[in-house]
């Protein structure tokens, strides 16, 4: 069942994530991809994360395919104007690529080629309203047709926790506008604050018309906590949780993250409208199974 | 083309009056008639050019893309934004509302959405705009809105059957199918 077809049918999906390596070889994908297979719906390929340069999202997306799990290709707008966005997102569908996730993306500053031009030619919002009528109106934004159009899930991300935040649920409003029809949010740490945010995406109907997946992370060492904490962009660890996983000896940090990433999936599970939850593991693949066994999840078998 | 490297700026006119001059500054037959004067003269459009372009780099620290979004963003420019985002925040702004780029400014979405939401107007921010025509580079945005031409740059409705497509504003271009 694609995860498409899962969403459609109501089920809780589970999403996980793979960053491509630094080198001209798809071997560790396919390693990462033998251990989420079994326990994932599909799994995000990071088009060049943090902005720092790494192998190709869409060679990662088919490499993950090869390895029998879906994958689902982010696409920045960091890197590319509208005429390459454009035609990646040809070439994907054509090599049997489905799912598409639309981000603005890091800002050059802050990955290794801090000197290079920031592209930013569209924004998320209109990239997804762009590959949208690819798809439904078979044109580029030039109005040229497409022959064959091209078939897409298009998804989006967005932030519950960063300002202004009586604007996040609107914010996520034009994306489905233009054309979400699923969404993977930043890191829950504070599920009350992500509550909140719900709730307002349920009062705009956005969770009928898109379906949510709340992102949930699991901390394997101090130094990952501090560096999430400090150095990943919009991401809020609230006090209680970073003195919990700072309470344990340094050797129980990655157990206790999984403790805490299993609890957070069993508390946002149950929250009315949310669709699913997307992993954000780190390199730390092999602790996925342990964890939805530990949130009551079904396993879901391919 | 682009003088400027994107910086996020305060604008320096109140919201108050910003919107009062909006309702002013209106295009009108008369504003519509002399616009179209400015521009047939050699002279008058450049010299009327650089007139908005001190003026709006002074006030918004404007870069002069040619398609002006102030009035639906709470007079405060999108395209100070490093990622120079019109369709609202990125995810990265920090907890104090500060810009992800440049932490010691304060990001223009959630300055637009203070100013925009202080004055009723909140719902501007739910718009959609369109792309970008990076022709339009130093192009005179008010004699651009008072001859018509900035119509479509956003939208309320870009609905899955028989909503508005996203690159209306071809200028020089057949509309798309």
């Amino acid at each position: 069942m694609s995860l498409r077809e899962r969403l459609a049918a109501g089920g809780f999906a589970v999403t996980a994530e793979i960053s491509p390596p630094r080198g001209a070889s798809t071997g560790p994908i396919t390693e990462a991809a033998a251990l989420l297979r079994d326990w994932v719906d599909a799994v995000n390929v990071t088009d060049n994360q943090g902005s720092n340069v790494r192998l190709a999202s869409w060679a990662g997306s088919l490499a993950t395919l090869a390895a029998g799990l879906e994958p689902v290709m982010q696409m920045t707008c960091r890197d590319r104007n509208r005429i390459a966005l454009q035609s990646d997102l040809l070439g994907a569908s054509a090599l049997g690529i489905r799912n598409v996730l639309v981000m603005t993306g890091d800002h050059p500053k802050f990955g290794d080629h801090p000197e290079a031009k920031p592209v930013f030619d569209l924004d998320s919002v209109q990239l997804l309203w762009t590959l949208r009528h690819m798809r439904d109106q078979g044109a580029l934004l030039s109005g040229r047709p497409l022959n064959p159009p091209p078939d897409c899930f298009l998804g989006a991300v967005e932030n519950p926790f960063a300002p202004p935040a009586s604007f996040r649920a609107e914010r996520l409003g034009k994306k489905v506008d233009a054309g979400a029809q699923f969404v993977q949010t930043q890191y829950v740490f504070d599920v009350a604050v992500f509550a909140r945010w719900m709730a307002q995406v349920r009062d705009l109907g956005l969770h009928e018309r898109c379906s949510i997946l709340a992102g949930v992370g699991a901390v394997r060492s101090r130094r990952g906590l501090d560096f999430i904490r400090d150095k990943v962009p919009g991401v809020e660890v609230p006090d209680d949780v970073y003195r919990r996983l700072r309470a344990v000896p340094a050797d129980q940090t990655a157990a206790e993250g999984a403790r805490l990433a299993a609890q957070t999936i069993s508390e946002l599970s149950a929250i009315e409208g949310v669709a699913g939850v997307h992993l954000l593991m780190a390199g730390n693949e092999q602790a996925v199974a342990g964890i939805l066994d530990e949130a009551g999840l079904v396993r879901h078998g391919r | 083309m682009t003088t400027s490297l994107p910086i996020p700026a305060h604008p320096r006119l109140g919201t108050r009056l910003a919107y009062r001059l909006q309702r002013v500054l209106r295009p009108r037959p008369g504003l519509s008639w002399l616009s179209a004067r400015v521009e047939a003269s050699g002279l008058a459009r450049p010299l009327f050019t650089g007139v908005e372009r001190q003026a709006k780099e002074t006030l918004f620290g404007c870069r002069m893309c040619g398609q002006c979004a102030l009035p639906v963003t709470g007079y405060v420019c999108p395209m100070g934004c490093p990622k120079e985002l019109r369709n609202g925040p990125c995810g990265g702004v920090g907890a104090d509302g500060g810009c992800e780029v440049y932490p010691d400014r304060r990001c223009v979405w959630v300055e637009a959405y203070e100013r925009a939401a202080s004055q009723g107007r909140a719902a501007d921010l739910r718009l959609l705009h369109r792309p970008v025509d990076h022709r339009r580079w130093g192009e005179s945005s008010w004699l651009n809105y008072w001859q018509g031409r900035d119509e479509g740059l956003w939208t309320a409705v870009a609905g899955d059957a028989g909503g508005e497509g996203p690159a209306r504003h071809r200028y020089g271009l057949q509309g798309g199918s």
